[in-house]
Formats: C-alpha cells, structure tokens, sequence
C-alpha cells in the first residue's frame, strides 16, 4: 500500500504570543516543532505500513527550514519525505494549500491513502485534509480515532463525533484525518536516526509539481487577513475572601446568578 | 562538559534523554510504588532500537560498542536505576552468548535479542555463591543428547521477565575452576521455573527471582562455548557489563545533583534562596565535582575496552567502583539538601539514595572490585 | 511577492525586527526577503519609507452580484438539530438584515418532519429541504455534494455552519469544489461597511484574534464556533416558505458507508454544549477528592470537566478533558477547581464567559484569566459552597 502522510512545521503553540504594542507575532524563544496531531497520522501510517505492509512517504509543503521535521519523520519510520518549497506557495490559505499538496502527491503517482492531523495547531482550520480529498478525487473521513482494517478496497475505521463515534467502511484510496486518540506516536529509533541524517530529501518547486501559479500563495487565496490582533483582556478580577463561610455564600451567589442568569 | 561526541553518539544522548524525560519520569514513581515490571517503557526502548545497540552488526544489531552503550544507559539512569536495570539486565544475560556462544547459537538469538522480541537474564549467584563463585552448587549432566540441569539461582534480575537465562552450573566438580559450563536455558524449558518476585530496598520495579531447575532437561548444544569454560565467560561477561553499572551511577548521581541545585534554587530560608548560603553551595561543588570525575573516568573506560576489548579488567572494574560509590554519596547528599523534604516520597530523592545502594553492591560489590582491581596491580607490577 | 523597493529602502531594520518569521534581513544596507517569508504583512505595517509592497494580481472577479441571501446548514443528526443551528439563525439574521436579502436555512435528512418549523420559528424565512434515504447517516460525499449542487442552483452570498464535527468535515468540501474562501470556528460575524463579511476567529490557541475576508469569491463562507452566538427567541407564529428540493441520486452516492452509529453521550451533558462547566484538576488529589467537582456540577445542573491530569489519573474519563488535547469549551460559568492553569488547559476554557477559580497556590496562573478567585482550601471550600446550594 502507499501512504502519504501529510505533515507541517508550526510554531509551538503555548510559545506564542501577540506583542501588545506592535500587534506582530512574537519569535522570541518560539520553537518550530511538528503539527502535533500529525505525529499521530505519521505513527498512524507507519503501523499501517507495518502491519498491511506498503511505503510511507511523508509530505510537507513549508519554508527550507521545514526539512527538520521532514527528517524526524523519517527518524520515526517514514520511507521518503518529500519536502514541497517555493516563494510562490508564499501566503497561501488553506484553499490554495490543498492545491499546491495536491499537485505535489499527483507527482509522486498511485497513492492508496493519504493520512493527515485533523487540524494545524497554528492555524486550526481543520480544512486542508478535506480540501486535498476533494482534490485528489478520494473518499475521505475526518477526526478517525481508531482504524480497525485495511484491506486492498476499504478502510474500516471509527471517526470521532461530538456524541459518540461512527463506525466506518471507506472505499480507496481514500484519506484520513485523525485525532489524537487514534494511536501514541513512538519515538525515533536509532536506526531511524542515522538513516535520516543522508536522507536524500527532494525539494520541489511550483515548476516541479507543474502548478499553475495563479492558484498559488496569496493570488490563488480568496480569504485574506484583514486584522491581527490580541484577544481581549479579562476584565478586574475579584479575590473573595472572608471566612469559608462567607466565601461559599459569595460563591453560591455568582454561581446562582452566572447559571440562570446568563 | 564537552566530551566530544560523534555525531551519532551525541544522537543516541539525545534520543534517550528524550525517552527518558517524556516517558521513565512521569512513570518512575508509579513502577517504584507498585513494583510492576515496567514493560512498556521496555518495549518502547526495544522499538528504539536500544536493544540492538548492544549486539554485533553481524548479527542484526548495531555494533555492541561499549561507549555507545554507556552513553545511552546514563541517560536511562537519570531518569530511572529501576527500569534502567530492567533493561540492562539483558545485555548482561546476552553477553555470555556473545563472548563465549558458538556461531549457531549467536544466530539463534542474537538477531531477536536485538529486537527486543527475546529478554535475557544471567544467573549467576546463588545462596552460597555470591562473590565467591566457586560455591556454586547447580549441576549440569550430560544424558544422552540432553543436558539435565538441578539447582537454585538466587536474585537473579529480570527473572520471571526474561525469554532466555544463561546459567552457569558445575559440569566437572571434581576439576575446580574448569569444572563449571555456561547454558541457556529458555523460560519454557521442562523443570525451569521463576520464585516470586523479591521485596527490595530499591529498583523495585526491575523483577528479582529466584531460578529453579529440578531435572531441567535442554538440548546438547545449548552449552555455551566448551565444557569447563563457564568461569572464564562469567568475568569476561562481567568485565564487559561493569561499565554499564557505572553508567547507572554516573546518571543518577547527576539526577540527583540536578534535582538538589534545582531546589536549591527556589527554596528560600532566612529570606534568600538557600543556594547562596557558602554550606549548600560547598556540598553541591562536591557533588559536580564527584559526578563529572566519575563520567570522565568512565567515557575515558569505556573508550579503552572498545579500542582494546582484551584488556578491560582494571578499567572496567576501576569506572564501577567509582561512578557507584560517587551515585551513593550524591543520592545522600541530595536528600541532605532537600532536607525534610528531601525525607519525603513526594520529592524524587530518597528514592534515588535507595536505588543508589545496588549499584554498590550487584555485579560484583565494591570490594570485589578492589580485588579485580589489585589483582590487576600485582600482574602489572610484575612484570 | 514581497517587492522591495531597494530606492526607498534606508536599511533601517524596522522590519527586520518586527519579522515574526525571521524572514526579512538587513543586508549591505538594503532590506533582502527570504524564502521563509510567508507575506503576513508584518514588515510592511512597520516600514516607514513605503519601501514595501505585497505584489498581488488583482484576482479577475466574478460577479458578486449574482450571489445573494445567506444560508445556515441545519445540522441534524439523530432526531436532533445541533444547538449551534439556532445559534447560527440569530447571527445570520442579523446578517441578512444587514444586506437586506433573506434567510435560508438548508436541511439535508432522511425525513424533515417538524423541523422546517423549527427552524423558521427561530427565524429561517425559506426552508431547502432535502429528504433522501442517502442522508439518513452523514458522509462527507453525499452531504458535501447535495449543499454543493444547491448553492450552484441559489447562489448564496453566504453559508454558515456550526464549527461541529460535522460542519468541519463537510463544509471544506464545499469550499474547495465551489472554489471559494472558508473561515473556520468564527468567534465574530458582521457585515462591514464595504459589504462584505468581516469574520474573526481565534489563531494561535486563542492568543490572538484574527479577522479575514473572503472579497473576491462567492460564497463567503464560515464555520462558527458553537455557544458563541445569540439564539432569537423562538416564535412559532413566524412564517416562512419551506422548498423541497430533490438532488440527482448519482451524487449522494457515498465512498463512505456508515456501520453504525455508537452514541455514547446521549445520556450526559456534553460539556462542549453545556452552560455550566464545573471542572477539577491535580489540586482535588484523589478520586474521592474529584466527586465533590462532580456533585456541584450536579447541583448547578452542569457537565463536568477535567485537565489532563485529572484524566491521567484515572479520577473521569476522556471525554471530559478540556484543553489542548481535550475539548474546547465556551459556557456561561466555568469553575476551576484545583487547577493550577497551564496554558494547555487555559486553551481549551478561556472564552467561558465567567471564571471562578479555586486554588490553594495564590500564584496559580489560573487567577489571571478569572474573574473570580478564590485562594483556598478545596476541601473546605468546595463542601460549603455544596451545602449552601442544596438550601
């Protein structure tokens, strides 16, 4: 089976903050790390590969310096990695993502599945996974928390509802996103280390992938930013103090009224 | 400090800190208080690749260097002795095979050594056979195409957790130190049993047990090596594992130091943070100085048997002494910083002080050690 | 492009710094873009010579006109219309008010029964109801065909959705086929003076906020983040026309086949819909130290929640994890119990409208984003407040 896993280099997000006086994100101390749900669909294509057999190839589309993340990847047991990098793909939305991913999985040739994390930490859409379906022509299933089967036509899985779960049958090639919930990612191995230090990883440019550039980076975006800015601050807050008996009167009061009243 | 790792070494650092910090600590005092073996963070370093660093290339593993291996074995020792003990205990039982075993064996067992799929575990001591090993009283005869092993192993580490032991039993009493053989013996062999797990100061996780054989009958070609050479793989097996003792000492002496001058540093008394009185500082400057001589002493060891694997006795014995008596003094020392806080489970300490004592005593105590190392002496100095 | 002017360019390095990618640097005088450059805008915000520009060709527009009303997808999924929905009918008649066109709400089921009404009562003007056996489970394919072949048909000027699991499944498929922009889990929708659809949601794990417009293509399309709009008040004297529509049956052909469907909270509150979330953390120490979370949580008629550690421990299950690696919630009163505040957990709780924090650790970061704290002791706490309660 070949499997394409679909990986991005965020910043961490409990690092970043907005500077309240230039309204620019903040780089100091910010680490880049992997997307951490797509460490779970790496994991994730890494044990289909090991149980239904098949090559990993993992994809991402990032700055020169997304090749780190690519080599990690490659230390957790992906195959190949392929790294999709351009000033053209500059400011792209997620529309114009799915479109640059797209055209650079349609060059690697028959892909049986392609596994995604269910969303970016960094931009938190959740709508690369289906707009590459969509564009890739493939069944797709989002938020899956458990695949049961893979045989060579379907896909037996579980995907993640608010109430509950369904259970699943998708035909191939098909592609996933997932939940954390869906494995626990495993750590490089040493062998998996050496292997990606003279990992032989190709960059490909919009020419490489044969894009048309209208459709790519801010041009081929409809949305665009129009405003950044923080969130707003919490209002004064109040300490109550007094006696536990006091404090639990105070207390039942905001409850009563916050509850009903609201 | 900077010892000037390779590339490769300064990743194997790196990857076993990492599995150290996110997955032994968090874990650490669960296995200690529950005394479970700690399987998946065993499987976890075996899908690592961490069993296969210390088998030969040839034989699926990635090179059996002992620098590589006292590298990766301090970091799993910072974050725990217990489960760094659970782990280190199969290269222990697997180094018999590989000094001594012969071609058919090694192919037997190394490959899946070196996966992970087979634990081992050495037995050795018994209950009158601890430094003494000529007390040993297992017995191995030769019936036919079997061997008939009888006798009673005790504390022997990862027992009841291990796929395959290798055993040294007497096969010639009558000729002394040529009289004893070595054997693997695999946990479903007929007449081999495991006791119940040991109640233990420290490493309380890493399963002890007794080893029971009563008529335990194994396949002929099970013997490791020739008859008779039992004894001279057992020190050639020791003088190999000892460096990997010292690792666990040199690792927990420096968890032990990083979580003193960590506290050291927000506790406060007399109105500032306790690092700046002259008496704390002076007692964690000892601490530095012991751990970083005992890692030197050690890196300096273990580079020594990799370039001269016939001549590692002295270092090998010298490195364990030092890095497990320094683990003691520090893991003490640690405790004495933290102070009444230091007493309690809540804080990391007294465990690693009570973890810190094995490492004085297993493979050899101290004294035996002293012995190696001055039998070592008289042959120099003779010379 | 970023285009640098290198004439006007005085090497001041005012973009330098304010380059959250470390992109842009200063070079022999002049300012000189890298390939990490992702034209966020920052640089040309900061420049004071104008020696900046963001080159983008002007998109070939299509004709805005021709795209007019707002739709709502009516989620509904078994026997039930998501809260969100009714939510998404306030806020969009807001909207449609504003542009002066109708409100639609689009129905996709097996069976519409009363719902139309429903919706109209909470102020739908049209109702496009679907009914086909193909929609008795979601799937992507066939719910994403059927609003997509509708739009083609109505041309909307805007569709929102709830930010659901079904509404973040679909509605990207939509987007794409349509060729359209999709801002997801809107926190904020208006109609700007330009007459396009202002949207803000939060980026980041909610350190920042983030307005985005879709200018050029229709539809506008959003995700909205549930328990953050105003419902109208239901009127069932409201009236409103319901068109039923029959979409070709080779498009609701799914790849997809739902099994089964295994609903595991219908007897609970879902703590991502509830008003009142009473959540406990590490301070709690044990299982019996978490029931008193959940015995006020009963009492304020609420859904538990819980940090990760909580969770770890074994004290509640999964599902009622709130955080980064847990569920987001935005209720009216969220209490903190034992809950030191890591940002991890802050993430997924910080838009509740009311905090209360308990903690025994006056330096708990959690004080900071409250709006009432209580520096304490749990145990004495928790069981008065319960007491006074039950009077």
């Amino acid at each position: 089976m070949n499997i394409v896993v679909c990986i991005k280099q965020v910043p961490d997000a409990k690092d970043v903050r907005l500077d309240p006086e230039t309204n620019t994100l903040s780089r100091e101390g910010v680490k880049s790390v992997i997307n951490p749900y797509d460490r779970h669909a790496m994991e994730e294509g890494v044990r289909l590969k090991e149980e239904f057999g098949g090559k990993v190839t993992v994809v991402s589309m990032g700055p020169p310096q997304a090749r780190a993340i690519l080599e990690e990847a490659i230390s957790c047991g992906a195959d190949d990695a392929i790294l999709v990098s351009d000033r053209a793909f500059a400011g792209a939305d997620t529309l114009a993502t799915t479109y640059t991913l797209s055209q650079a999985i349609k060059k690697i040739g028959a892909v049986d599945l392609v596994i995604c994390g269910k969303q970016a930490t960094d931009g938190d859409t959740a709508q690369v996974g289906p707009g590459l379906a969509v564009r890739l022509d493939m069944a797709y299933v989002t938020c899956v928390q458990q695949v049961s089967t893979v045989t060579d036509k379907v896909v037996v899985l579980e995907r993640m509802m608010d109430d509950g779960y369904d259970e699943v049958e998708v035909e191939l090639p098909a592609l996933l996103t997932v939940v954390k919930e869906v494995n626990t990612p495993r750590f490089p191995s040493i062998r998996g280390l050496r292997k990606a230090r003279v990992a032989d990883i190709p960059s490909y440019t919009a020419e490489d992938i044969g894009a048309d550039v209208a459709m790519l980076g801010l041009g081929g975006s409809p949305t665009q930013v129009v405003k950044v800015f923080p969130p707003e601050p919490k209002g004064d807050r109040t300490i109550l103090t007094g006696s536990v008996d006091e404090i639990a009167e105070k207390l039942a009061e905001i409850f009563r009224e916050s509850s009903i009243g609201g | 400090m900077d010892h000037f790792l390779s590339e490769d070494q300064q990743a194997i650092v790196d990857l076993a800190k990492q599995i150290s910090r996110e997955m032994i600590v968090p874990k650490r005092v669960y296995y200690d208080e529950t005394e479970e073996y700690p399987l998946d963070i065993v499987e976890t370093l075996a899908k690592s690749d961490f069993f296969a660093l210390f088998v030969p290339e040839e034989f699926g593993g990635l090179g059996g260097s002992c620098y590589d291996l006292v590298l990766a074995l301090e970091q799993i020792g910072h974050g725990c002795v217990g489960i760094a003990t659970a782990y280190a205990a199969s290269a222990l039982g697997t180094y018999p095979i590989i000094v001594g075993g012969s071609q058919e064996l090694k192919e037997k067992y190394l490959p899946k050594v070196a996966t992970g799929e087979l634990r081992a575990a050495f037995g050795l001591t018994e209950s009158n056979a601890g430094s003494d090993a000529g007390g040993i009283q297992t017995t191995a005869v030769l019936d036919g195409d079997e061997w008939v092993l009888n006798g009673t192993k005790q504390w022997i580490t990862n027992g009841g957790q291990a796929h395959i032991y290798t055993i040294i039993a007497i096969t010639d009493p009558h000729k002394g130190a040529r009289g004893a053989s070595m054997f693997i013996v695999e946990a479903d062999d007929p007449g081999f049993s495991c006791g119940p797990k040991e109640k233990k100061m420290g490493i309380r996780c890493s399963a002890t047990t007794e080893l029971i054989m009563k008529d335990c009958r194994i396949p002929k070609d099970r013997i490791i090596g020739r008859r008779g050479t039992g004894f001279i793989t057992v020190m050639k097996t020791l003088d190999k594992s000892r460096p990997g003792i010292a690792s666990l000492g040199v690792g927990l002496a420096q968890a032990a130091l990083d979580e003193a001058a960590s506290y050291a540093k927000t506790r406060y008394q007399f109105g500032k943070p306790i690092i700046s009185f002259q008496a704390v500082q002076h007692l964690l400057a000892d601490m530095a100085i012991e751990t970083e001589a005992a890692r030197a002493l050690l890196y300096v060891a273990a580079r020594h048997i990799d370039a001269h694997p016939k001549d590692m006795s002295k270092g090998s014995a010298m490195c364990k002494v030092k890095a497990t008596d320094v683990a003691m003094k520090v893991t003490t020392d640690a405790v004495q910083v933290l102070a009444g806080y230091g007493f309690m489970r809540e804080y990391p300490v007294e465990k690693m002080m009570r973890d810190a004592k094995i490492l004085q005593i297993y493979e050899g105590t101290n004294q035996i050690q002293r012995n190696v190392i001055g039998q070592e002496l008289n042959k120099e100095y003779t010379k | 492009m970023l285009i640098i002017d290198t004439d006007a360019c005085i090497g001041c390095g005012l973009c330098e710094d304010n380059c959250p990618f470390d992109a842009i640097h200063v070079e022999e005088g002049k300012a000189v873009v890298g390939d990490e450059c992702t034209l966020c805008g920052a640089c040309i915000d900061h420049c004071e010579v104008d020696a900046l520009t963001i080159d983008k060709e002007e998109v070939a527009g299509i004709d805005l006109d021709a795209w007019s009303g707002v739709w709502v997808y009516a989620e509904y999924r078994n026997g039930r219309i998501a809260p969100v929905t009714h939510e998404l009918l306030g806020v969009g008649t807001d909207l449609a008010k504003k542009r002066g066109v109708k409100l639609a709400a689009v129905l996709l089921c097996e069976s519409a029964g009363d719902v139309p009404a429903e919706l109209i009562a909470s102020g739908a003007d049209i109702v496009y109801t679907v009914e086909d056996p193909a929609l008795k489970d979601f799937t992507d394919d066939a719910y994403g065909h059927a609003l997509e072949d509708l739009a083609l048909k109505y041309k909307p000027e805007i569709i929102l959705a709830g930010a659901t699991a079904i509404g973040r499944s679909f509605i990207p498929m939509v987007a794409t086929t349509l060729g359209t922009g999709l801002t997801a889990d809107c926190t904020s929708l208006e109609i700007g003076d330009d007459g396009h659809l202002h949207q803000t949601r939060p980026a980041f794990g909610g350190n920042i906020m983030a307005t985005i417009m879709c200018p050029n293509h229709r539809p506008q399309m959003s995700t909205v983040r549930p328990m953050v709009m105003q419902a109208n008040e239901s009127d069932a004297s409201r009236t409103g026309e319901v068109i039923s529509e029959t979409i070709a049956p080779e498009r609701l052909i799914s790849r997809c086949r739902v099994v089964k469907s295994v609903y595991t909270e219908s007897n609970q509150v879902n703590i991502t819909e509830a008003d009142v979330v009473v959540s406990g953390g590490r301070g709690l120490e044990t299982a019996e130290g978490f029931r008193l979370v959940e015995e006020l949580a009963d009492l304020l008629g609420g859904a538990v929640g819980a940090t990760r550690a909580a969770v770890d421990a074994d004290w509640i299950g999964y599902p009622h994890q709130v955080g980064q690696t847990g569920k987001t919630v935005a209720s009216k009163l969220y209490v903190a119990c034992g809950i030191s505040g890591a940002i991890q957990h802050v993430i997924g709780m910080k838009s509740s409208e009311t905090i209360v924090a308990i903690n025994r650790d006056e330096k708990a970061t959690i004080f900071d984003i409250a709006d009432y704290g209580v520096v304490g002791d749990l145990f004495e706490i928790l069981p008065a407040v319960i007491e006074k309660l039950k009077k």
